[in-house]
């Protein structure tokens, strides 16, 4: 087990250099001129230019900028949003948001995905199987710029079953039509991996044995095969953490919710390219570091990873 | 996969039937081909040609109408700039498709020759490609594409359809590359490779004559899948703000533009996304049937 920290640390080092590498240079590769951009349509005096470009380092070299830039997101210093607040302080604010609409997100899905896959998984071909099966398909489709703005539409106004929009605070209930919404997202896929590893764990010869042991079904499925079955499904969490982070922009837009995808739009919309990559890269971060976690638990439940 | 094809060639003798051959006849039986083949064909005949879905130039609008419900000629009623919404959602075909599948035809080019030099040369090559693919599946796609669309759009002239197709193709071909690696590995082992080989064919010659064509089916498989993800991804880079652009027509920006009046309108929001959420799930579907068609393994 040693080992295979040791070597997936090494790995997390090489990707996390690697990843921050190219959002740095897909942001900043060939800018006109910021500084320009800076002052917008005013002249800039060449004393002005001077002191500017040696605060914001522009007169160094490429690499020598994003080993700036690196050095930066490891001491907690993201820089400035152009408003002139700091990102470390907007971060630090909308991070609990975000971080409990997609923990909501995570529950919601995780209990309909495994509910539902073991159910279908149990009975294959049947009618239970089938009808969620061609739910999932349909969930699929839905792009979440389709589903946000169409769930808010008819169950937040025209039903009114859930408030259309949350406040400051964001409040459960206030969240939980985003997390639905959100969940679904990754509930597909979880489902069908569930349903999967089910039918499959079914078969197995421990199964047969744990049923000759006379052991009541409710028990083989409840504690043999769903233990197994779910393996599987905790690795897909840590690619789903990309997603939901990626749906979380779109998702916290439509329903205003002030986390961080609902600042990153902000700065999208209002041409923040400060904010913009503050924001990317420290999910960026937090991204790699949640897949390093979810990869060290598949491997301590799965002892076959770690000998790969 | 190869073994199933041997078992098959060998039981239907005298005819002698290739992947395609066995895949195009699997997927003749199959519904869900069929339903999604013909949402296919629709979807194309209205991004080629328009004009016989409407006769109302989507560009005609008249602040007027605005809101205004449907009406003898506006099946889907008018948007909040008083443009028919049937229209502009036909016409929203075109930039979607266009950009789509163009953009997957660029992450397929990149994947294809990242997967084929990695797969076919090994060693060093292997570990340096195969990591620097390990480094883009670390960057969140969406957020990847934000950042690139947002620096590609930069031009206010344009209407962003080239930036969103660069981008997407150029943060898209990963899963492609992958694929088509172990698939030459799996290929450039099999004997008649090596046979070729000893005869003295190149390696340019041996990677596109002889394993190409056989590491190919799980390769279209990942593109049709990518086609649906691109679909959603243009719709979704233009909902926020960093897509499409200008005199250009998309589902996204239609979504983006009708969500704020959704109150008073639900149309104009409601109609673009049943046909976005069409269209991806018709390549969905398609990459689901083709998929069981080219590998019987995974039914």
């Amino acid at each position: 087990m040693f080992r295979y920290i040791v070597r997936r640390l090494l790995q997390m080092v090489l990707t996390f250099f690697g990843a921050t590498f190219i959002v740095y240079a897909l942001m900043f590769a060939n800018v006109d001129d910021p500084l320009q951009a800076l002052a917008g349509d005013r002249p800039i005096t060449d004393s002005q230019r001077a002191v500017l470009e040696a605060r914001y380092h522009l007169d160094d070299g490429f690499f020598t900028q994003y080993w700036h830039y690196v050095s930066g997101l490891l001491t907690g210093d993201f820089g400035q949003s152009l408003t002139g607040r700091p990102i470390s302080e907007m971060l630090a604010q909308a991070w609990p948001v975000t971080v409990r609409l997609a923990l909501f997100a995570i529950v919601i899905a995780a209990v309909i995905a495994v509910g539902a896959g073991v159910l279908s998984g149990i009975r294959r071909g049947g009618a239970f199987d089938t009808a969620t099966l061609v739910l999932t398909l349909l969930v699929l489709a839905m792009p979440i710029v389709v589903l946000a703005p169409l769930a808010q539409l008819v169950f937040g106004i025209q039903l009114g079953w859930f408030p259309p929009t949350a406040t400051r605070d964001a409040n459960l209930y206030e969240l939980l039509l985003p997390a639905l919404v959100l969940g679904t997202l990754v509930v597909a896929t979880e489902l069908r991996v569930t349903r999967t590893s089910v039918a499959e764990n079914l078969r197995a010869d421990y199964v047969r044995t744990a049923r000759a042991k006379g052991l009541a079904p409710k028990r083989v499925i409840g504690v043999h095969v769903l233990r197994n079955s779910l393996i599987p499904v905790i690795t897909l969490i840590g690619v789903d953490i990309g997603a939901l982070m990626s749906g979380a922009v779109v998702t916290e837009g439509v329903f205003n919710i002030p986390g961080v995808g609902f600042n990153l739009l902000r700065g999208i919309r209002t041409e923040d390219g400060p904010l913009v990559v503050g924001f990317v890269s420290v999910l960026v971060i937090v991204f790699l570091v949640i897949n390093l976690i979810v990869d060290l638990l598949y491997a301590a439940l799965d002892p076959r990873i770690r000998y790969e | 996969m190869s073994d199933y094809n041997a078992v098959s060639t060998v039981e239907a003798p005298g005819k002698s039937r290739t992947l395609a051959g066995d895949a195009w006849l699997d997927l003749r039986s199959r519904k869900v081909f069929w339903i999604a083949a013909v949402l296919v064909v629709v979807i194309l005949v209205m991004a080629f040609w328009p004009s016989l879905f409407t006769s109302v130039d989507p560009r005609d609008c008249l602040l007027a109408r605005k809101h205004a419900g449907a009406s003898g000629g506006a099946l889907f009623g008018y948007d909040f700039q008083g443009c028919d919404v049937y229209a502009k959602t036909v016409y929203g075909a075109r930039d979607s498709i266009v950009v789509s599948v163009s953009a997957t035809l660029v992450a397929g080019l990149i994947g294809l020759v990242v997967g084929l030099l990695a797969g076919y040369f090994g060693g060093w090559l292997d570990a340096l490609l195969s990591r620097f693919v390990d480094v883009m599946l670390a960057i969140p796609f969406l957020l990847g594409a934000i950042v690139l669309a947002k620096r590609l759009s930069a031009d206010p002239q344009s209407n962003g359809i080239v930036a969103v197709i660069v981008t997407l193709g150029v943060l898209g071909w990963t899963t492609a590359a992958r694929v088509m690696r172990s698939a030459v590995i799996e290929a450039k082992n099999q004997d008649y490779v090596t046979a070729a080989r000893m005869l003295g064919a190149s390696p340019a010659r041996l990677m596109l004559r002889h394993i190409l064509p056989n590491a190919f089916g799980p390769f279209i498989v990942v593109l049709t899948v990518l086609l649906g993800i691109n679909i959603a991804g243009e719709a979704t880079l233009s909902y926020l703000g960093v897509g499409l652009k200008g005199d250009a027509i998309s589902w996204g920006l239609a979504i983006a533009e009708a969500g704020p009046y959704a109150r008073t309108a639900a149309g104009p929001l409601v109609w673009p996304s049943v046909f976005l959420a069409a269209t991806v799930l018709a390549f969905i579907m398609l990459g689901d049937a083709v998929r069981d068609a080219f590998d019987p393994k995974l039914r």
